[in-house]
């Protein structure tokens, strides 16, 4: 039987072995492999989504190594988002949420040569949320399972026209968890009404993501728009000033683990885009349990200096002692890294 | 089961632990193990780890590259960790949080080159815990704490062995401690109980420490310049900081070079104070029948204190020194009797520094009798 068995056949049944032998583990809740889901119709890796599959995108990204991403929702059949006064949604049981990140092999030409990495599909069960994350093969014909997260050797060129070579890494199931995770429970970051309150560009034109959700019955409970918030995109400077552009960067690159009820609450360092106290912000903040993350320097921020605040030492940092998030990214995000530098430049003593 | 699937211990530990179900024992077999990632379990209850022994299983994050602790161990419930070393992880050794119900014993987190700053903070750190044991285990090498546990309740620490760590057992603003025999030397500080301001967990309280050895703890401060830690001065043997009812009682504290035991408030560490609910002072602390001993010698004087007390006492700083910082709204104070011979110093920080040369001229009070609360301890007549 075994020679009747690709390889690549072999290592899609490998989680359904690891399934067989596991049932009790949440690992049941996921398929071996990503077109076991339907998703997507034609050839996978370009991604065209059946109806009910719907593409979005977030005005301010988690920094990934500099991948591209492409975010769609799936909702069941007949169900909706329900809108909470807090910003966020209530998701109905079986929504799913689907992330592929991907390089162009030339950042100045974004549109071609893609390599697909990674699929990461949230799932809301009936234990809750849960994350899988599916790496695709080489022929970028499938994307399997893997639990335990896999190392991939990443090549591109970037937009200053320079090859950069490095060792990405998948998340694993606990890792998945590791960011996505309030009081001990699993929860979607992206889709919050504040990150998707912008224009996409839809195959039918341009609309507001959440009107478009709206007409199409996915979202119950939306108040008015003018009263909704909105996060601008850091990476436009057109969308906000300096301090605007900096908070959404750190909200959505620290927020997840350093807010009240998330493990980077540790420290008492808050950097969610609601908080207003200087202190739980980092302003002459002294480190807490950073060890030698704190390079030597006494506090998170100080005012004016951007080479003196731990924030931006971590964020320079690619040492995994050292560096901030902890997860998520072998490389500087040199840009992210600018624009904090210049809100600390510009903040008053 | 999964052990059979993969040849790479790195990948197969990782699954087992994604895949444990309620009760099982997960293995790390014998050998000196190359790990590169941080090892995590999640939400997972009565699960035990379980090497052959300290010696025999040694998972090395000599050339970890991804994810700052070792093995990382989130929202759990009765978790045992037994019989291995985790070695030279780039950040913490092994990190516990979020978990109600978690066992050390005979786990050694080390780093190999000796005391260095580029060491990982934490060794043993349990945070934001409840029940937590951590017996017969052992920390090197931690350039913060080597048995660290934090923002926790209703914690035991026995039996372990710590040095060459910037402080080896660290308690902070963590509630119903108990710290006792436990053999804390060769680090900068012994055993220190903190409470900070600006945690999530506010406030400590009730810890007991008693019968330990700590001796010797005249390491250099290697913990980065930023962390309250690093500003322990070397020599010191049990430090309380702005902590209010700990009892410290029955050890045996001998040549720690600069403080023996130091009772201090927040002050002493001249950051500012901006969190409204903190309470900076110490009050109802207790030291007594412990058995204080140190050769003749300088403090360190290569901080401030150091020098003060060099000035003042030269070769023969006093074993027991308070700041004389008394929390105003707790009648409760420092008790202190029955140390044999031990010789105590009060800094009164309030009065002695208004002036530079302040130090030189001023009073310290040596007197103890203010200090003896008249108390009987239940343990004094039983064990002296």
């Amino acid at each position: 039987m075994s020679r009747l068995l690709s390889k690549a056949n072999c290592l899609a049944l490998l989680p359904l072995l690891i399934a067989l032998l596991f049932g009790g583990s949440p690992i049941k809740y996921a398929k071996p492999k990503l077109s076991d889901y339907g998703f997507f119709e034609g050839h996978l890796a370009n991604h065209n989504p059946v109806s009910g599959v719907i593409p979005y995108d977030v005005s301010a990204k988690l920094f990934s190594d500099y991948s591209l991403k492409s975010r769609f929702i799936a909702l069941p059949k007949g169900q909706q988002l329900v809108y909470q006064k807090d910003g966020t949604f209530n998701f109905p049981q079986e929504s799913v949420l689907i992330k592929t990140f991907y390089y162009p092999a030339n950042f100045r030409n974004s549109d071609q040569d893609s390599q697909l990495i990674e699929t990461r599909l949230l799932i809301n069960t009936q234990e809750g949320w849960l994350g899988f994350p599916y790496v695709w093969n080489s022929e970028q014909t499938e994307a399997y399972l893997e639990i335990a997260g896999k190392r991939l050797n990443v090549s591109f060129v970037d937009p200053a026209g320079q090859s950069i070579n490095f060792e990405y890494s998948v998340p694993n199931f606990n890792q998945c968890k590791g960011c996505h995770v309030n009081q001990n429970r699993m929860i979607p970051i992206g889709p919050k009404v504040r990150l998707l309150n912008h224009d996409f560009d839809y195959d039918d034109g341009k609309m507001n993501q959440l009107e478009k959700w709206s007409l199409l019955g996915m979202i119950s409970g939306l108040p008015s728009f003018s009263s909704l918030p909105y996060t601008p995109d850091y990476n436009d400077i057109k969308s906000g000033s300096i301090e605007e552009r900096a908070r959404a960067l750190i909200d959505i690159n620290c927020a997840h683990c350093h807010r009240l009820g998330a493990p980077g609450e540790t420290p008492g360092l808050f950097l969610n885009i609601e908080e207003t106290d200087p202190t739980r912000l980092g302003i002459h903040k002294p480190p807490v349990a950073a060890g030698r993350g704190s390079g030597d320097l006494n506090y998170t921020i100080v005012p004016q200096y951007p080479d003196q605040s731990i924030m931006v030492y971590r964020m320079e940092s690619t040492d995994p002692g050292i560096m901030m998030p902890e997860l998520g990214r072998k490389l500087v995000h040199k840009e992210g890294v600018e624009l904090v530098k210049k809100w600390i430049q510009e903040m008053e003593k | 089961m999964a052990g059979l699937l993969f040849a790479n211990i790195e990948k197969n530990l990782q699954t087992q632990f994604i895949l444990a179900e309620p009760g099982d024992t997960i293995t790390i077999p014998e050998g000196l193990h190359p790990i590169r990632g941080t090892l995590s379990v999640e939400g997972k209850s009565d699960l035990v780890i379980r090497g052959q022994s300290m010696d025999q299983s040694i998972l090395s994050f000599l050339n970890q590259d991804e994810g700052a602790q070792g093995i990382s161990i989130t929202n759990s419930t009765n978790i045992t960790l037994e019989g291995f070393t985790v070695q030279d992880t780039k950040g913490d050794a092994i990190k516990i949080q979020y978990t109600d119900g978690i066992v050390f014993r005979h786990v050694k987190a080390e780093w190999t080159g000796g005391p260095k700053e580029t060491n990982g903070a934490y060794g043993l750190y349990p945070v934001q815990c409840q029940n937590v044991l951590i017996e017969n285990s052992v920390s090197i090498g931690a350039s913060d704490a080597g048995i660290y546990v934090g923002q926790s309740n209703d914690i035991v620490v026995r039996y372990n062995t710590a040095y060459d760590n910037v402080a080896g057992i660290e308690i902070e603003n963590s509630n119903n401690a108990e710290v006792y025999e436990n053999h804390s030397y060769h680090n900068a500080g012994g055993i220190l109980i903190f409470d900070l301001p600006d945690l999530v967990q506010k406030k400590g309280g009730n810890v007991r420490v008693f019968n330990n050895l700590v001796e010797s703890n005249n390491l250099f401060n290697f913990a980065p310049p930023g962390s309250i830690v690093g500003k322990v001065i070397p020599g010191t043997g049990i430090l309380i900081l702005a902590c209010s009812n700990v009892h410290v009682y029955q050890n045996t504290i001998l040549n720690n070079k600069s403080v023996g035991t130091g009772v201090v408030s927040y002050f002493m560490t001249e950051e500012a104070i901006k969190d409204s609910l903190y309470n900076p002072y110490t009050a109802d602390v207790h030291i007594y029948n412990n058995t204080f001993d140190r050769w003749a010698g300088l403090p360190e004087l290569g901080y401030d204190i150091g020098k003060l007390l060099a000035v003042k006492y030269g070769r023969n700083t006093p074993d027991i020194i308070y700041d004389g910082m008394q929390d105003p709204e707790n009648s409760a104070g420092l008790c202190i009797q029955d140390n044999d011979d031990a010789r105590f110093t009060d800094l009164d920080i309030e009065h002695n520094f208004e002036e530079w040369y302040s130090p030189f001229i001023s009073n310290f009070s040596e007197d103890m009798s203010p200090h003896n609360c008249g108390r009987v301890h239940p343990l004094t007549s039983s064990t002296k």
